[in-house]
């Protein structure tokens, strides 16, 4: 069983650790970095809840190995707010479309939109729309998530009163 | 849920990745993307002492055309390869397939090698591969060899690699350009796995097919390669195509299986009306053009 020591960036800060090999990212960026925003579901892929960005690409965590993650920068849900508490504007967005309830789910979704409009156009709502389909979501009916998507994508939504008629 | 303890090793060079599989006997296991691998390790399927991850071999990594034949490394990202300039103007079937393969996330950790490598039976990319031609590169201790992709699949997650080798190279040959892809995928959502499949294309000269290579993924226990209607289509005109008679043909190579999702009986009934719908639509386009 081999150990490794990594540094990684995380939220801006640097964290250095030592590793055994089969630790995954989500497990060394929940236990070692404390970064708890990462939420773990299936931990096999499927659910999407432990969505990170990893130099600038939205990942499952579940599936990279911590020792894989070494020189890399990663974004986690906690490093996405201002420091004042100002919400990035996707999570306000899904603040304002109501496109969360229990809340599991939305790290993971909130770092895949993150990620998609982080560049300097905007992108297509059916490209979007196809990212989510990464993301299991068993509260909100995703009308909701929909909704956030296309204001991201510079797309008005009715409101939400209307949309549930 | 977590992996059993193993030995994790990063070479940089294919030599050295060659020779930690070696040294091994047979106990490691390459990791490339880890979109499939890393599940297997976590459910405790696959349990090995030693573990290669390939991703700081940059050899591996990219696209390159030479002499008719493009190369793909097997370490490209899936979402690399689907926005690869070379890739989209030479292989657009290839691009096509990959949009189809997991999902955004996965993609973007998820690799051409790896896909090809596993030989999951329901996959695009084996499919296409086989659809077109192509070959695959295997690097061992021992030496190189080079095998027809047709001849590499063997059964369900079955492959000819060996416990020595490591995939090097996918070699694609180019087809003539303005050759129509076909491809159809059927599935309960985006993301999951195909009920069916078909990948392939199609170069048509003068009104006439000059070249076809087709293959059917979620059909059987490895990609199919539709030989019968390859060799029917080859020479037809195109305006006078019995495109019903072909379908048939076309499902004829097909071996498809009973399992939750679709029995084989509906498996083979999509598959002739995706074989007729996507000949119609390549055929219709080359008209438009």
């Amino acid at each position: 069983m081999s150990r490794h020591d990594i540094q990684v960036h995380i939220n801006g800060r640097t964290q250095h650790a030592t590793v055994e090999g089969r630790l995954t990212l989500s497990d060394f960026l929940r236990g070692v970095a404390g970064c708890t925003g990462v939420h773990v579901g299936c931990e096999h892929g499927v659910c999407g809840a432990c969505t990170v960005i990893v130099d600038g690409a939205a990942v499952r965590s579940c599936l990279m190995l911590a020792v894989q993650a070494d020189g890399t920068r990663i974004t986690t849900v906690e490093g996405l707010a201002d420091a004042d508490g100002t919400l990035h504007p996707v999570q306000q967005a899904l603040r304002d479309e109501y496109g969360l309830q229990c809340g599991f789910c939305t790290p993971g979704i909130v770092m895949t939109l993150a990620a998609l409009t982080a560049g300097a156009t905007r992108p297509e709502p059916a490209q979007v729309m196809n990212a989510l389909s990464g993301h299991i979501c068993r509260c909100t009916g995703y009308q909701g998530i929909r909704r956030a998507a296309l204001r991201l994508c510079g797309i008005a939504p009715s409101s939400p009163e209307q949309a549930h008629g | 849920m977590k992996p059993a303890p193993f030995d994790y090793y990063a070479p940089t060079t294919v030599d050295e990745a060659c020779q930690l599989l070696a040294d091994a006997g047979g106990g490691a296991t390459v990791l490339a993307g880890g979109q499939t691998l890393m599940p297997l390790l976590a459910l405790r399927m696959s349990q090995p002492f030693i573990l290669v991850d390939i991703n700081r071999i940059d050899a591996l990594k990219g696209v390159r055309e030479d002499g008719g034949v493009t190369h793909i490394g097997p370490v490209t990202r899936q979402n690399q390869a689907i926005a690869d300039a070379t890739l989209n103007r030479v292989q657009p079937l290839i691009v096509q397939a990959t949009r189809h393969v997991g999902h955004h996330q996965t993609r973007n950790r998820g690799t051409i090698g790896g896909s090809i490598a596993l030989g999951e039976p329901a996959a695009e990319l084996p499919a296409t591969a086989v659809a077109l031609g192509a070959s695959v590169q295997l690097c061992s201790v021992r030496g190189t060899r080079t095998i027809r992709a047709e001849d590499f699949y063997l059964g369900p997650y079955a492959t000819a690699l060996e416990s020595d080798e490591l995939l090097t190279a996918i070699e694609v040959p180019q087809w003539a350009e303005g050759t129509l892809p076909l491809f159809r995928e059927v599935a309960m959502r985006p993301g999951d796995f195909a009920l069916v499949g078909l990948t392939g294309a199609l170069t048509v000269r003068d009104g006439r097919i000059e070249r076809a290579g087709i293959a059917w993924f979620g059909m059987g226990p490895t990609p199919i390669k539709a030989r019968r209607v390859e060799a029917a289509l080859l020479g037809q005109r195109i305006d006078g195509l019995d495109v019903q008679g072909l379908a048939e043909l076309a499902v004829a190579d097909t071996a498809p299986f009973d399992d939750l999702h679709a029995t084989a009986e509906y498996r083979r009934t999509v598959g002739r009306y995706v074989f007729a719908d996507a000949l119609r639509d390549a055929l219709a386009l080359r008209k438009a053009a």
